[in-house]
């Protein structure tokens, strides 16, 4: 840590942490209902875990990507934050905004519509609260010493991730128009803008715990966003084969998803050779656990799990079944989890001054979480494929299905535990490094 | 060997073509002649129904045009499947609906409201889904 102000990331990440673990607690309801067990039914329905599920989700996932941008910009543009104080408004706003959300789903305040369930009057002040990050990050960025690569692609990312919320908030009577707009936002953040803000927070943390020239890696940094969206953009195809859409569609999604994982196994191949390539041994082999991590297991979660079904002739038959949910679960947690995870790891002990890298608690956080949520997507995966041929092959009722899979999703719980453990772990070592100092400051600047 | 600039032209470059593409057969697919979402059909009574859809999250737990959660069958086609008479019951009964033990929140909702539903339903059913129907629909499957 080299500025104060990057102590401000600390509480995002904390907040992170917080909301990361009752999202967990929400899905262990959806697998126990799912397996038979909804006992808490009257209480909180399954549409009610589902939304707070994935709600809580998106909302953990953009505290982390926030404080990763205040802890990044200050230390690529070589100044403060222009406002800690404003910093700080913005954070209790986001945890303000986001709790209320959660709430209302338990008393049927929202908008029904997958991942976008943050009803209207509420949208307005995400929009309000972004500016604020926003005008903050820019205005930083703007005063700074430098402009890297690395604080650009970041920050595009994000003002892009703001702009693409807009079209998620256009009313429409179709509810066609609807689904296609809504992946405007949906696909257009995971599979475009938001692997912006992922290449960036890697190519950071890669600068950093490598050691490789800066040139080098900002400048692959580029070709692989490029072929993000290249791929991605035109990517989206793949939710409209059977939405009521033009058939062109089908050709357009189908190429370009096809070249999705392309864009996704240049980033792991890119991670993994700057790791060779890199002199510096940096002692925080945490952070580059799971940086390398991330950049491996988002090419099997979200270039080849979603490639299994993106074609559209299988999609035709696992479209809108658990197949998705196994792709869905990878992905996230590898693309966009565990590079949140990663750079909680490689800052936290420069904020607190606390080096606590050579834990076995750490390590065993880091594989108890990804062998258990590899179980969950393997136990998604069989669950999505019984479901696929007995219900569209051999033509058997849903609930009649549901039952026959039922004993899938004992097998996901069994992992989720594991999972569950291993993100305690993680948590428990956020907690033992203590809260931020300015000594962590002295000491960054006396080595 | 690629220098930095020219990465920066790849992506730059890229990202706008592919943008101004993918907005162009946005566009197209939306053009009248194109078009085969079955909109001229949106009645009234079908937007009342979206609205109820919405309001109460039935993509919670249904799916509808393949898209939602995975805990509850998919409602397209689901006239075909079950009929009105069915669908009306299980929308106005006060008690949880539970077929096969699973449950569904009892919503309660008037006649009008549960029309409004069916008419919602209706639309959806007669959206060219380029042949995704087949693949949900009792009738369609008989012809497999």
């Amino acid at each position: 840590m080299k500025y104060k102000s990057q102590k401000v990331a600390y509480w995002f990440f904390a907040l992170s942490m917080l909301l990361f673990g009752l999202q967990i607690v929400y899905g262990f309801i959806m697998g126990f209902a799912h397996a038979g067990f909804d006992g808490l039914h009257d209480v909180i329905p399954f549409n009610t875990a589902r939304a707070v599920h994935t709600n809580l989700l998106v909302v953990w996932l953009l505290s982390g990507f926030m404080g990763a941008a205040y802890y990044i910009i200050p230390e690529e543009a070589q100044r403060e934050l222009v406002s800690v104080k404003l910093a700080y408004v913005q954070l209790i706003s986001l945890a303000v905004v986001g709790v209320v959300a959660i709430v209302g789903y338990h008393f049927n305040y929202w908008e029904g519509r997958k991942f976008l369930e943050i009803p209207r009057p509420l949208d307005y002040l995400v929009v309000a609260n972004v500016l604020l990050f926003l005008g903050l990050i820019l205005t930083t960025l703007y005063k700074g010493k430098r402009r890297t690569t690395t604080a650009l692609v970041l920050t595009m990312g994000l003002v892009f991730a703001a702009l693409l919320y807009l079209p998620g908030m256009l009313p429409f009577d179709s509810q066609v128009m609807d689904s296609f707009f809504r992946w405007w936002v949906v696909h257009l953040w995971v599979e475009g803008v938001w692997e912006l803000i992922m290449g960036g927070i890697l190519s950071f943390l890669l600068i950093k715990l490598t050691g490789v020239d800066r040139e080098v890696i900002e400048k692959w940094l580029y070709v692989i966003v490029g072929l993000t969206f290249l791929s991605g953009v035109l990517g989206t195809g793949h939710h409209y084969y059977y939405i009521g859409v033009n058939k062109i569609w089908l050709i357009v999604g189908g190429i370009f998803s096809a070249l999705e994982p392309l864009a996704f196994l240049a980033m792991a191949l890119f991670a993994v050779n700057m790791y060779r390539k890199g002199e510096k041994k940096h002692p925080n082999k945490l952070a580059l656990y799971w940086t390398l991590g991330a950049a491996i297991v988002s090419f099997i979660g979200a270039g080849l799990l979603g490639f299994a079904h993106t074609l559209p002739q299988t999609n035709l038959y696992t479209h809108g079944t658990l197949v998705t949910a196994m792709h869905g679960h990878l992905a996230f947690w590898g693309a966009y989890a565990m590079i949140v995870l990663a750079i909680i790891s490689y800052s936290l002990p420069n904020i607190t001054g606390r080096k606590l890298y050579q834990s076995t608690r750490g390590r065993m956080a880091f594989w108890m979480s990804n062998i258990g949520i590899i179980g969950m997507t393997v136990a998604f995966g069989v669950a999505g494929v019984v479901q696929v041929y007995l219900e569209r092959k051999l033509k058997m009722e849903f609930m009649d299905v549901q039952k026959e899979i039922e004993i899938h999703f004992v097998v996901l719980i069994i992992c989720a535990t594991l999972f569950f453990l291993g993100i305690i772990l993680y948590m428990i070592d956020f907690y033992k490094h203590g809260r931020p100092t300015d000594e962590a400051l002295e000491a960054a600047a006396t080595e | 060997m690629l220098s930095k600039k020219q990465a920066r032209a790849f992506f730059l470059g890229g990202t706008v073509v592919t943008f101004l593409i993918f907005i162009g057969l946005t566009v197209y697919s939306f053009s009248k002649p194109q078009d085969q979402s079955n909109y001229e059909n949106i009645t009234e009574s079908v937007v009342r129904g979206k609205k109820l859809w919405e309001s109460n999250n039935c993509m919670g737990c249904h799916t509808i045009l393949g898209e939602g959660a995975y805990y509850a069958p998919e409602l397209t086609k689901v006239i075909e499947r079950r009929g009105v008479g069915y669908i009306r019951a299980v929308l106005m009964t006060p008690v949880d609906w539970e077929p096969n033990g699973r449950k569904m929140v009892a919503y309660g909702f008037s006649k009008e409201e549960a029309d409004d539903l069916i008419a919602f339903f209706d639309w959806i059913d007669d959206v060219d889904l380029n042949g995704f129907e087949t693949v949900v629909s009792p009738l369609a499957k008989d012809k497999n």
